[in-house]
């Protein structure tokens, strides 16, 4: 093999590259075919003939198939960085990285952190759009870096690598996520049920759709950090709470929707929603987040419907 | 194996724990669905009498015909209705863009004030106005007039 391509490279030099494809194409096919298969290859070429067909009786003949290399492309990522202990203000900086077609952002934020600047921060756990620890705002909109593909970018212009909004930056992409969570904890997002039985709590397939939608939540924050409302005022629950609520106000075994109910029906509960579908549109698991919010209203107003 | 938390610990009390006075913002979203299907009826069967059903359009609407109008109860009620709704309902408005958007919370009292002021002057001063309005002032030109001021 290595002497053909030697050779190969040696009448590149001597006779032009449009001639060079030829040779190699041939020395490599007949380096795994049997004799009479190099013969028929270097008489018939690939045109099928008598003499190949019989030939094709003992040993067949394989064409190696033209496997087309991954090409890799350069991409530049914009990423907001800021050091609490260098920065007064956050700053962008760019990255060039080459980046293959089937890579997702986390894998240029790696790419940056592992070769070019370990001082990137930004928070990952399962890479595969699961743990919900890598929500950040690219080119504008919340979405899991693990989940967006490079190529679904428009690669020709700079991609905008930002850390989630309306939450405290803590360093780079990394915010402080206690806010998000204590809106979470503060609707009690646990199963409240008085009876004991002897086995399971049962319940009809119809039950268990009815709230099917916002068990998906994996309370990534992308909803909330998109969410204007949010932005401009902390304190309002957020579309996170509110779906977390939704998954056991409208479960049957729960007793306790309306305790809920009367959390979420505040001044800076589900009445501050202005239905801007920000948050349905950020949710990397597909959960109509508005819909549930309005179901929310709804159950407010005429009673939970099961 | 399972484990019952008699007293789940959360420390985390609703957000309006220290809020004084009723929640009025479940009324509020309701009052601006309602009130809004009502105004569309109001003000496009208003804008339909006046510019449409009524001969010569918007050149026919003169003292005297304003004047006509608000000499007939249906009329007087209609616009009432339409005032209060219209006002209340952009002044909700008003006042839930300066909840999300103002965050001094001086600026914010002020702004809220200032959109309630205006709201019940208009309301009042519209209300006072509709009911007591006389269509035919004494000493005018008659030919300005609604025709039944001949007759008085």
């Amino acid at each position: 093999m290595s002497q053909s391509e030697q050779k190969n490279e040696h009448s590149l030099g001597s006779e032009g590259a449009s001639e060079a494809g030829d040779p190699s194409a041939q020395a490599e096919a007949a380096v795994d075919a049997t004799t009479a298969d190099a013969q028929a290859v270097s008489a018939g070429g690939t045109t099928p003939s008598p003499a190949d067909s019989a030939a094709e009786g003992t040993a067949r003949q394989v064409e190696p198939e033209p496997v087309e290399e991954p090409q890799s492309f350069p991409v530049t990522i914009i990423v907001r960085r800021y050091d609490p202990e260098v920065d007064e203000e956050p700053r962008w900086v760019d990255y060039d990285v080459q980046m293959f077609a089937t890579e997702r952002i986390l894998d240029a934020l790696h790419r940056i952190k592992w070769e070019q600047d370990p001082s990137l921060a930004f928070r990952r756990s399962c890479a595969h759009g699961v743990c919900g620890s890598d929500a950040m705002r690219i080119n504008g909109k919340n979405r899991l870096a693990c989940k967006a593909l490079v190529k679904d970018f428009d690669t020709s212009k700079p991609i905008y690598v930002e850390a989630i909004k309306g939450l405290p930056l803590e360093k780079d992409l990394i915010v402080d996520m206690e806010p998000f969570f204590d809106s979470f904890r503060e609707i009690q997002p646990f199963l409240q049920a008085t009876g004991k039985p002897d086995k399971e709590r049962h319940q009809t397939i119809a039950q268990r759709e009815r709230f099917d939608d916002t068990t998906k939540c994996i309370l990534c924050a992308a909803c909330t950090t998109s969410c204007p409302v949010f932005w401009t005022d902390g304190q309002y629950f957020g579309p996170a709470a509110i779906v977390n609520a939704h998954r056991f106000i409208f479960d049957s075994r729960d007793e306790a929707s309306q305790v809920r109910l009367d959390i979420l029906n505040d001044q800076e509960g589900v009445w501050r929603c202005r239905t801007t579908f920000n948050c349905t549109d950020a949710c990397p698991r597909g959960i109509q987040v508005t819909k549930a919010i309005a179901e929310v209203k709804q159950a407010m107003i005429s009673g939970v419907k099961l | 194996m399972t484990a019952t938390i008699e007293n789940p610990n959360y420390a985390y009390p609703a957000r309006s724990a220290g809020r004084r006075g009723p929640n009025l913002e479940k009324a509020g979203w309701i009052f601006m669905r309602a009130s809004g299907v009502v105004l569309v009826v109001l003000i496009f069967g208003h804008l339909a009498f006046n510019l449409l059903w009524t001969p010569g359009g918007i050149h026919a609407v003169d003292f005297g015909f304003v004047g006509g109008k608000l000499a007939q109860p249906f009329w007087q009620w209609w616009d009432v209705l339409m005032l209060w709704l219209a006002i209340l309902h952009g002044s909700n408005g008003m006042r839930t863009i300066v909840n999300d958007y103002v965050h001094k919370p001086t600026i914010r009292t002020v702004a809220l004030w200032a959109i309630g002021i205006a709201a019940a002057v208009l309301i009042i001063l519209g209300t006072l106005i509709t009911f007591t309005f006389n269509p035919c002032p004494e000493g005018a030109d008659l030919s300005l007039l609604p025709s039944f001021c001949a007759e008085l």
